[in-house]
């Protein structure tokens, strides 16, 4: 199958490969059929592999061996199809249905009635809870209705680790029309045209960022792609640089061609070993094929990518403290201005966009600005991607429109809320975030929105909370992030989040008293601003959304010293009921000694010696205590 | 090992890699973090050994090695298990889950055994959200944990 690589010196070069190569597109979209031919197509994602994809794999290769099919079926693995909550996901081409939840023992059936005998596996098909219907293709699943991939167009559709299959699905196309047919302000004009924001966070306009760095003399500039996804509950990054590299690396060339840079580097998370290694990969067949290196498609532009791996630290999302982490210091942010177009990596102007930023870039090239504006609202074009997680029932990744409700990616793809609970509140942002409730889940998403909510859009991360949750347990719970991740360097962000840390300990153990709830306001008003960077600036969202949209709760617990959402284990009591036996058994495993009682008669907790550690609740065969 | 010499194979392959690089500070993250996957951990001498060679205050390296959670200075038991607290794994109750790690394997959060075979942290999201709570034990990931199948999972990991 190997076949030697021959460098690609020109645009004609690059579409005549394209031409070539085309039939994998054609047969991976289904517009082309062969005889017998087939292909499975599996997703390799990390959400996948924990639930046993590889083995999937294996099982499927032992069985195509078995029955002689290799030939004609082709087994692939490939990027994220979002919906996580089902994997691992198994889809057959080009009859286009896509098998759920497919565990190694499913394999033998696939391959026997579906591979062999043409006919469908109904019990491994989507059932749609809203029909009650065994759906066969994806387009039809209510999930994925009312998506739109433009971020994620690759994913699943496009093999990551085979540069002849990027190339058929219009891969490096951009960046070769770039440099042989556009001069860069042709280039940065287009991106601003298209009204692309970052993704990142703030949404600032890439073009005018592209622009402002353009416009800096020298020739030593640097475009840095931040892919140090830090947000807890956000995984899109990841997706991307696992389902779709070669789309980041193009557009980091094209942003190096816009700005007048000549190297490119990529921040990521050394936690993300799969990224990285197809990464690594998808730089070294752009080298071969010519895509990256010296004279670019023969245009005479010259650039190069490296990875340099971050080590952990939230704040290293912030741009300043980024370049110190890759300068080799503690990652610690500096004071804007100067901002990083004029001085950043090494004192050159810099331009540091988000994975998700460049995702959209070649696309943007390709398709034109005003197709890119025309998707989402004013102001705020094109689509944003979110990991739409926690207590929904629909988890995984999601592209939508911008403007699109929350009340549709919640309701409508995410399917609403597991076992039948009640919703009680959406974050958005992260731990810089806020938590939105129901009545203003019919506001179109976009930056601007977000922030009038209280919250942010910030990268994309979207969890759902219902009715068990407590919005003060999970304001704590960031907020122990932010004290666990804050830099140390500004006191507002380092001494404040502990000190709301601890008003928040005082509410949930019951001793906060109404004046404490002010002093939360005022604490978390007074570090927003005055914090030196994002992290501090955003870090008291979530607990100030939840005091604004969430204050009954509070109170609930200042006042009546009651967690209505019983998680907060200082405000419980454990009770045995009259269902109780006697068996003695909590009586005999209470670490403290503190339940009485004969045995076959009720027993009884001492509550003034309870610790709550609830194991006798968890070891009472009868269930007879309870938590209230 | 201030001198320079030393007889650890690790640190000789150490020594090797780090004449290799670049004598800047530009080059301490990369250096550090092969280190650490040469030793398993960033022990004194690694540090003082790439402080020496590359020029750079060890002082400042430590000060680098104790901003960023992925270096460690003590070595990690033989099975490392990291029950992810993103937010996502959180809200389905990841906690009561390292609560029974913690209680069953008879250790605190954030340490290593004294017999080096259990390190027990907790990491920020792995990006496994859509099967959160998620578990990992080396490379091995579980997904969809349970209280109840915490025993199980140690099961695996007792030699």
């Amino acid at each position: 199958m190997h076949q030697s690589i021959k460098r690609v010196n020109s645009l004609e070069d690059l579409l005549e490969l394209q031409r070539q190569y085309s039939h994998i597109a054609d047969f991976r979209t289904g517009r082309r059929r062969e005889d017998g031919h087939r292909e499975v197509l599996i997703c390799g994602d990390t959400g996948c592999v924990a639930n046993d994809s590889t083995e999937v794999v294996r099982e499927f290769n032992r069985q195509l061996a078995a029955e002689g099919l290799e030939d004609q079926v082709k087994v692939s693995v490939i990027g994220c199809f979002g919906f996580c909550v089902q994997g691992p996901i198994v889809k057959i081409m080009p009859d286009n249905t896509m098998y759920v939840k497919v565990k190694p023992e499913d394999v033998p059936d696939i391959v026997h009635q579906h591979l062999l005998d043409s006919r469908r596996v109904k019990r491994l098909l989507y059932h749609d809870p809203s029909s009650g219907r065994d759906l066969e293709h994806s387009e039809d699943f209510p999930f994925y209705k009312k998506q739109k991939r433009v971020v994620m167009r690759n994913l699943g559709l496009v093999h990551p680790e085979k540069m002849e299959e990027s190339i058929a699905f219009r891969g490096y196309e951009a960046l070769a029309r770039c440099v042989c047919e556009k001069t860069p302000q042709e280039v940065i004009d287009i991106v601003r045209a298209s009204g692309l924001r970052g993704r990142g966070g703030a949404g600032f306009p890439t073009g005018i960022k592209w622009q402002a760095a353009a416009d800096q003399p020298g020739d030593v500039k640097y475009i840095v792609c931040n892919a140090d996804e830090g947000d807890p509950g956000a995984f899109m990054d990841r997706a991307i640089l696992e389902g779709d590299p070669n789309s980041v690396l193009e557009a980091i060339a094209i942003a190096g061609y816009a700005i007048g840079a000549h190297e490119g580097i990529i921040y990521i998370r050394a936690e993300y070993p799969s990224a990285i290694h197809r990464l690594k990969l998808a730089l070294t067949q752009a080298h071969q094929y010519g895509f990256l290196g010296k004279n670019i498609f023969g245009s005479g532009f010259d650039f190069d990518i490296t990875l340099r791996y971050g080590a952990g630290a939230f704040v290293c999302g912030e741009e300043t403290a980024l370049l110190h982490s890759i300068e080799g210091g503690r990652g610690e942010p500096t004071p804007k201005p100067p901002f990083p177009f004029e001085h950043g990596l090494y004192g050159k102007p810099t331009i540091i966009n988000n994975v998700e930023t460049l995702a959209n870039i070649p696309v943007i090239l390709l398709e034109g600005a005003e197709w890119f504006s025309s998707i989402g609202r004013p102001g705020c074009s094109g689509t944003k991607v979110f990991c739409l997680a926690g207590k929904v029932r629909n988890v995984g990744l999601v592209e939508v429109p911008m403007g699109t409700t929350l009340r549709e990616i919640i309701f409508d793809i995410g399917g609403g809320i597991r076992d039948d609970k009640r919703f009680k509140a959406v974050q958005t942002g992260g731990p810089s975030g806020g938590c939105i409730p129901e009545s203003h889940l019919d506001t179109p998403i976009d930056y601007d929105s977000l922030k009038a909510l209280g919250s942010i859009m910030g990268s994309g991360g979207m969890i759902v909370m219902d009715q068990d949750n407590c919005m003060v347990d999970v304001a704590k719970f960031f907020l122990e992030f932010a004290i666990e991740e804050s830099c140390g360097k500004c006191a507002p962000c380092r001494i404040g989040t502990k000190r709301l840390h601890e008003l928040l300990t005082k509410v949930t153990s019951g001793r906060a008293t109404d004046n404490d709830l002010e002093l939360l306001e005022e604490f978390g008003q007074t570090i927003c601003a005055s914090s030196l960077c994002g992290l501090g600036q955003s870090a008291p969202n979530p607990v100030l959304t939840t005091l604004r949209y969430f204050r009954d709760e509070y109170e609930q617990h200042v006042h009546d010293h009651h967690c209505a959402a019983e998680v907060c284990i200082d405000l419980m009591e454990f009770e045995i009921t009259d269902a109780c036996i006697g068996c003695n058994v909590c009586k005999k495993n209470c670490p403290v000694s503190c339940i009485d009682g004969a045995i076959r008669e009720k027993h009884h907790i001492n509550q003034a010696d309870c610790i709550k550690c609830g194991s006798c609740m968890s070891i009472c065969p009868v269930g007879a205590i309870i938590k209230k | 090992m201030p001198d320079g010499r030393t007889d650890n194979p690790q640190l000789i392959a150490l020594q090797t890699y780090l004449n290799g690089l670049d004598k800047d500070e530009g080059s301490l993250i990369v250096a550090l973090q092969r280190a650490q996957e040469l030793i398993g951990y960033l022990s004194e001498d690694a540090i003082f050994m790439v402080g020496q060679t590359l020029n750079i205050p060890v002082s400042k390296v430590y000060g680098v090695v104790t901003f960023y959670s992925f270096f460690r200075t003590r070595p990690r038991g033989k099975y490392d298990i990291k029950v992810c607290l993103g937010t996502a794994c959180f809200v389905r109750k990841s906690p009561a889950i390292l609560n029974e790690l913690a209680t069953l394997l008879q250790m605190e959060v954030g340490t290593t055994r004294e017999d080096l075979k259990y390190s027990l942290n907790t990491v920020r999201c792995l990006g496994a959200c859509g099967s959160a709570p998620i578990v990992q034990v080396n490379d091995d990931l579980y997904a969809n944990v349970q209280v109840s199948d915490v025993a199980g999972i140690i099961r695996r990991y007792l030699d």
